[in-house]
C-alpha cells in the first residue's frame, strides 16, 4: 500500500510492470539467438534436443563440420568476399553523393535526394526484380557474383550517404571556407580539410555496409547463380528446415560474431574520434518528411 | 570561385549508378508487366515504349484481385497477418520504447545495448534459432508438455499463421522500439509536469499528454514496418512453407523463381508498389499536416 501511495506521489519513480515488461523483452529477443549459438556445440545430430558438449560441428567432423564442409567453407568465403567488393564499391560511392548532395546548390540536388531515399524505402523483393529483369532482359549481365555485388552496392549506397551526410551537415563548411582564405585550393581544401573531418563517418560507413551485405538475403539470393555464389544466408535459407546438422548453426554463429565484432569496434571508434558529435537518426521515412517541408 | 561542376561533380557517380541500377530497373518492371510473353519460349518480352504497352498481364492480376478469387484471398491473407502483427509489436514495443525513455536510469546504456544488437545479428540467423527451438522435439513443446498444457508435440511449424505472425513479431519488433524510443525520448518532461501539477492522474496524463504527442512516432514506426512486412516472404517460407499461409510476397518470389509466368508477377510487383506508395503518401500528407499546424500555432 505505501509502495502504491509513494508510486502515486511521485509519477517519475520506477513502475515495477514496465521494467518487468522491458526485461522480459530482452531476454525473448536474445535468448533464441543464444541458445542456436549453444547448439553449434552439440554432441549429437540435433538442433533441438541436447546430447552434450562438443566442438565436432567447428572442427572435429572430418566431413560435415564448418572447417571441412566445403559447402559451408564456400558460403562463407563469398559472404566476405560480396562484403568486401560491396565496402570498396559503395563506401567511396556514397561518400561522394553526401559531399556532392551537401555542398551543390542548384536544381539538381532536390530531385537526386528523394532518389537516393527510395531505395530505403523499397521492399527488398521489389528491388530483387527490377534487379533481375534488367540484368536478363536489358544488360545481359550474367547472374552470379558481379551481379550479387552489384545488387547490393544499390541498396547500401543509401546508408552510407545519410552516415556521411549527417556528419557534414555538423561540421559546416566553416572549416573549409577558412582554408581557402588562407590560400587552399578547392580540391585541396577538401582532401586537406573536409576529408580527414570526415574519417569516423567513412568509417562508420564502411562498418555499416559490411554488415548490410553480411546479412542481406533477398537481393543476393536472387542473383545468385546455383551452389557457387551461395552466401551464408541463403545457405540457412535452404537449409533451415532440413535435416541439416548443427553446422549450420556454427556457420551462422560465424557470421553473427564477425558482425557483432565490427560494429562494436566502430562503435568505440566513432565515440572516441567523433566525442561530442550529437547522433544523427537517420529514418528514411523522416528524411523523406523532411525534405516535403 | 567555385566553379558550377565542381561540387555536382563528386554526386555524379552515385548518381549514374543509382539512375542505372535503380530507376531504370523499376521501369523495367513496368516495361515486363505492360509488355508480351514469347511464344515459343514463353519468356516475358519488355515493351520500353509506352504507346505499345499491353494489358492482358495486368488485366488478368486484377481479375484475380476480385473477391472470391486466387489474389484476393492472398491479399487478405497478408493484411490480415501485417495488421497482427503490427499490432503485436505496437503491444510489446510502446510499453519498453516508453519505460526506456521515461523510467530506465542505471540500466539504460545496457538496455539500448541489448536493444540494438538484434539489428546486427542476421535476420535469418533469428528465424534459424526459432526454428530450433519449434521442432517437434524442441524447447517449446518440451516446456509446454512439462507444464501440462500439450500432451503431445504441436506442429508449429507445419503452416500454423499463428507461428508466421509471431516469427513476424519477433523479426520486425526492433525496428519499431527504436523510432518509438527516439519519439518519446523527445518529449518534454515539462508538459507532464504540468498535466500533473493540473491535478492529471498519472494515467489521465498518459492518455491526454504523452499518447497524443507519441501519435505521430507510431504511425512513423508502424508505416517504417509494414513496408518490409508488405514485400516478406523468407519469414513465410522458413517457418510455414505452407501455401495455407502463403502471402503476397510468396506468391511474387512463386512466380520469379520458377521463372513462369513473369509477365502475371510484374505486374503484381506493380500493384503491391502502388499499395505501398499510396501508404507512404498518407503516411507523408499526415507529416506534413502535422509540421504546418505546429507552425500555425507558434505563429
Amino acid at each position: 500500500m505505501k509502495g502504491l501511495r509513494d508510486w502515486f506521489a511521485n509519477p517519475w519513480g520506477q513502475p515495477r510492470a514496465l521494467g518487468a515488461i522491458t526485461w522480459l523483452y530482452m531476454v525473448w529477443s536474445i535468448v533464441p539467438v543464444g541458445i542456436a549459438i549453444l547448439f553449434s556445440f552439440n554432441d549429437g545430430r540435433s538442433r533441438s534436443v541436447w546430447q552434450g558438449f562438443s566442438t565436432r560441428w567447428w572442427w572435429g567432423d572430418p566431413n560435415n563440420s564448418v572447417l571441412h564442409d566445403p559447402s559451408l567453407r564456400s558460403a562463407i568465403e563469398q559472404s566476405l568476399r560480396l562484403a568486401g567488393l560491396d565496402m570498396l564499391i559503395a563506401v567511396p560511392l556514397g561518400v561522394g553523393l553526401a559531399i556532392g548532395l551537401t555542398r551543390w546548390r542548384g536544381y539538381g540536388a532536390r530531385p537526386v535526394n528523394y532518389l537516393m531515399l527510395f531505395p530505403l524505402v523499397t521492399p527488398e523483393i521489389v528491388m530483387a526484380i527490377s534487379l533481375l529483369l534488367v540484368f536478363v532482359l536489358l544488360y545481359g549481365i550474367a547472374l552470379g557474383t558481379e551481379a550479387q555485388t552489384l545488387g547490393q552496392v544499390t541498396f547500401s549506397i543509401s546508408y552510407v550517404v545519410i552516415i556521411v551526410r549527417g556528419r557534414l551537415l555538423s561540421i559546416g563548411p566553416e572549416y573549409e571556407e577558412a582554408a581557402r582564405d588562407l590560400g587552399a585550393s578547392q580540391l585541396g581544401a577538401l582532401r586537406l580539410v573536409l576529408l580527414p573531418l570526415l574519417y569516423p563517418a567513412i568509417f562508420a560507413g564502411f562498418i555499416v555496409v559490411f554488415a548490410l551485405s553480411i546479412d542481406d538475403f533477398v537481393v543476393t539470393q536472387y542473383m545468385s547463380s546455383g551452389q557457387s555464389t551461395q552466401t551464408v544466408p541463403i545457405l540457412i535459407y535452404g537449409a533451415a528446415r532440413g535435416a541439416t546438422t548443427p553446422a549450420l548453426n556454427a556457420v551462422a554463429t560465424v557470421m553473427v560474431v564477425a558482425t557483432l565484432l565490427s560494429v562494436g569496434l566502430a562503435y568505440f571508434v566513432y565515440r572516441w574520434s567523433a566525442r561530442a558529435q550529437p547522433a544523427t537518426s537517420g529514418n528514411a521515412l523522416n528524411e523523406i518528411a523532411a525534405l516535403e517541408m | 570561385m567555385t566553379r558550377r561542376w565542381f561540387w555536382p561533380s563528386f554526386a555524379l557517380p552515385g548518381v549514374a549508378w543509382l539512375v542505372l541500377l535503380f530507376l531504370v530497373p523499376t521501369y523495367a518492371v513496368v516495361a515486363v508487366a505492360f509488355g508480351t510473353v514469347d511464344p515459343i519460349f514463353s519468356q516475358p518480352v519488355p515493351v520500353w515504349n509506352p504507346l505499345h504497352w499491353q494489358f492482358a498481364g495486368m488485366r488478368s492480376v486484377l481479375a484475380g484481385l476480385e473477391p472470391g478469387h486466387a489474389f484476393w484471398t492472398v491479399f487478405v491473407r497478408t493484411f490480415a497477418y501485417v495488421a497482427l502483427s503490427l499490432l503485436g509489436c505496437l503491444l510489446i514495443g510502446y510499453p519498453v520504447a516508453y519505460y526506456l525513455a521515461r523510467h530506465a536510469r542505471r540500466t539504460k546504456g545496457l538496455l539500448l545495448v541489448l536493444l540494438v544488437i538484434p539489428f546486427w545479428v542476421s535476420y535469418l540467423m533469428r528465424m534459424l534459432a526459432w526454428i530450433g527451438l519449434l521442432l517437434p522435439d524442441g524447447l517449446v513443446n518440451k516446456t509446454l508438455m512439462d507444464v501440462g498444457i500439450l500432451s503431445r508435440p504441436y506442429g508449429w511449424l507445419d503452416g500454423q499463421a499463428s507461428s508466421v505472425v509471431l516469427a513476424l513479431i519477433y523479426g520486425y519488433v526492433p525496428y519499431l522500439i527504436l523510432p518509438l524510443y527516439a519519439t518519446l525520448d523527445r518529449i518534454d518532461r515539462s508538459v507532464l509536469e504540468a498535466g500533473r501539477d493540473l491535478g492529471a492522474s498519472p494515467i489521465r496524463t498518459f492518455l491526454h499528454v504523452t499518447l497524443p504527442l507519441s501519435r505521430h512516432g507510431i504511425l512513423a514506426a508502424s508505416v517504417l514496418i509494414a513496408l518490409p512486412m508488405f514485400g516478406d516472404y523468407y519469414t513465410n517460407d522458413l517457418i510455414s512453407n505452407s501455401p495455407r499461409t502463403s502471402m503476397i510476397g510468396n506468391q511474387i518470389n512463386l512466380f520469379f523463381q520458377e521463372g513462369t509466368q513473369r509477365t502475371v508477377g510484374a505486374s503484381l510487383v506493380i500493384v503491391l508498389s502502388v499499395f505501398l506508395a499510396l501508404l507512404m503518401s498518407y503516411y507523408l500528407w499526415v507529416t506534413v499536416r502535422a509540421s504546418a499546424e505546429t507552425k500555425e500555432s507558434l505563429l
